[in-house]
């Protein structure tokens, strides 16, 4: 396999990756918005967490901002699959932004909030994916 | 064709995005609930008597559907008493069962603070088990951290156990549980100020508040009963 197409493959991958990532972010955010969080019907875990004021930034919901990012994901991951070099940049920045700050939450949960929630972890887990597919990438030096 | 492809492919994206999302928040949202002023048809909220602190004439009336063992209800517990407080004559509280299913102790507590009202000290049993909500929700054995509560309020522990199990405590929860089904209340802690349903977005100590001066605020206030 050629380099070129070992990296189509592998940012398709992360646009994939990225489309289950915004799926979740995109659900918490509505959960956020409709105050489904603030109240009982859910796990208490779940509560704990999104309901925290760890969940909210300026009053912003936090998964409004992983909607932002997963989209901005996608789409860099998109052009960069399309041979466009400056997306790959922009990726490794928004994605290594996103490592970052899940290590903050997965620090906030485990020893602040001593609470898990599933769609957290999910994420988690999709941004680490990603992270190893940007590390994995081969750099490219064709611009369209 | 294939240079704006990609521009292609995340506009659909954010559109679908944007869709699914508008979609899910109508489908999530919660219903705008209130209570009907003829409170006296079976069923609605306000026919009979809850449990009430406050004065019968004050202009404001909180009627919160609450779990015992929900963590919302809990946080929320402490900022109502503040609000009772701050707005003293000019509130009451009223509360009423709503145990949730999935909540393994959540009728138990219900029941306890039922056998609490037996002998006059519902509200004080409220406190104590909002209080100690992470307790006794993890317990094995729950009777025993009830049974030691009511020592500790000074009720007559033999009689505590007796009511725990009695047909008045059951039927009592039961009562506004049904209140709370015909109400179409689904979730804890529902809360209505006024007969009104209050948003969950503002089920927190600034959205209660605000809440509450603009019901104050309000030319004729709803004559909520209890």
């Amino acid at each position: 396999m050629n380099t070129s197409r070992f990296r189509i493959i592998l940012y398709t991958l992360a646009a994939i990756i990225s489309l289950a990532g915004l799926a979740d972010a995109t659900y918490l955010t509505v959960q956020a918005l409709t105050g489904e969080t603030l109240v009982c019907g859910g796990s208490p875990d779940c509560f704990r967490v999104l309901g925290s004021s760890y969940a909210r930034l300026a009053g912003i919901p936090m998964a409004a901002f992983g909607t932002l990012a997963y989209f901005g994901v996608f789409s860099f991951a998109t052009f960069a699959a399309f041979g466009y070099t400056r997306a790959r940049a922009f990726l490794t920045l928004t994605v290594g932004t996103m490592f970052l700050v899940t290590l903050w939450l997965l620090y906030v949960q485990t020893f602040i909030l001593h609470a898990f929630c599933r769609y957290c972890l999910f994420s988690a887990a999709l941004v680490f994916g990603l992270s190893g597919i940007v590390v994995l990438a081969p750099s490219s030096r064709r611009s369209p | 064709m294939k240079r704006y492809l990609p521009f292609v492919i995340t506009a659909a994206v954010a559109l679908a995005t944007l869709v699914s999302g508008a979609m899910l928040y109508r489908a999530k949202r919660l219903p705008a609930l209130t209570i009907p002023e003829n409170s006296a048809a079976p069923g609605a909220g306000g026919a009979e008597s809850g449990h009430v602190r406050g004065r019968s004439d004050a202009p404001v009336t909180i009627i919160e559907f609450g779990d015992f063992q929900c963590p919302p209800c809990a946080n929320l517990s402490e900022p109502i008493n503040q609000l009772e407080r701050d707005y003293r004559s000019r509130l009451r509280v009223v509360f009423r069962h709503f145990p949730l299913g999935n909540h393994l102790h959540a009728r138990e507590a219900a029941l306890a603070s039922e056998a609490a009202d037996l002998q006059g000290r519902f509200w004080e049993m409220h406190d104590l088990l909002y209080r100690e909500q992470s307790v006794w929700s993890k317990a094995q054995d729950v009777r025993v951290l009830f049974n030691a509560y009511a020592g500790m309020l000074g009720l007559n522990i033999d009689r505590f156990k007796k009511d725990i199990e009695s047909e008045q405590a059951k039927a009592r929860v039961e009562s506004d549980e049904q209140k709370a089904v015909a109400l179409g209340v689904r979730t804890t802690p529902t809360i209505f100020i006024n007969n009104h349903a209050v948003p969950a977005a503002l089920l927190n100590p600034p959205g209660l508040r605000g809440s509450i001066d603009a019901a104050l605020r309000a030319p004729t206030p709803v004559s909520s009963t209890q």
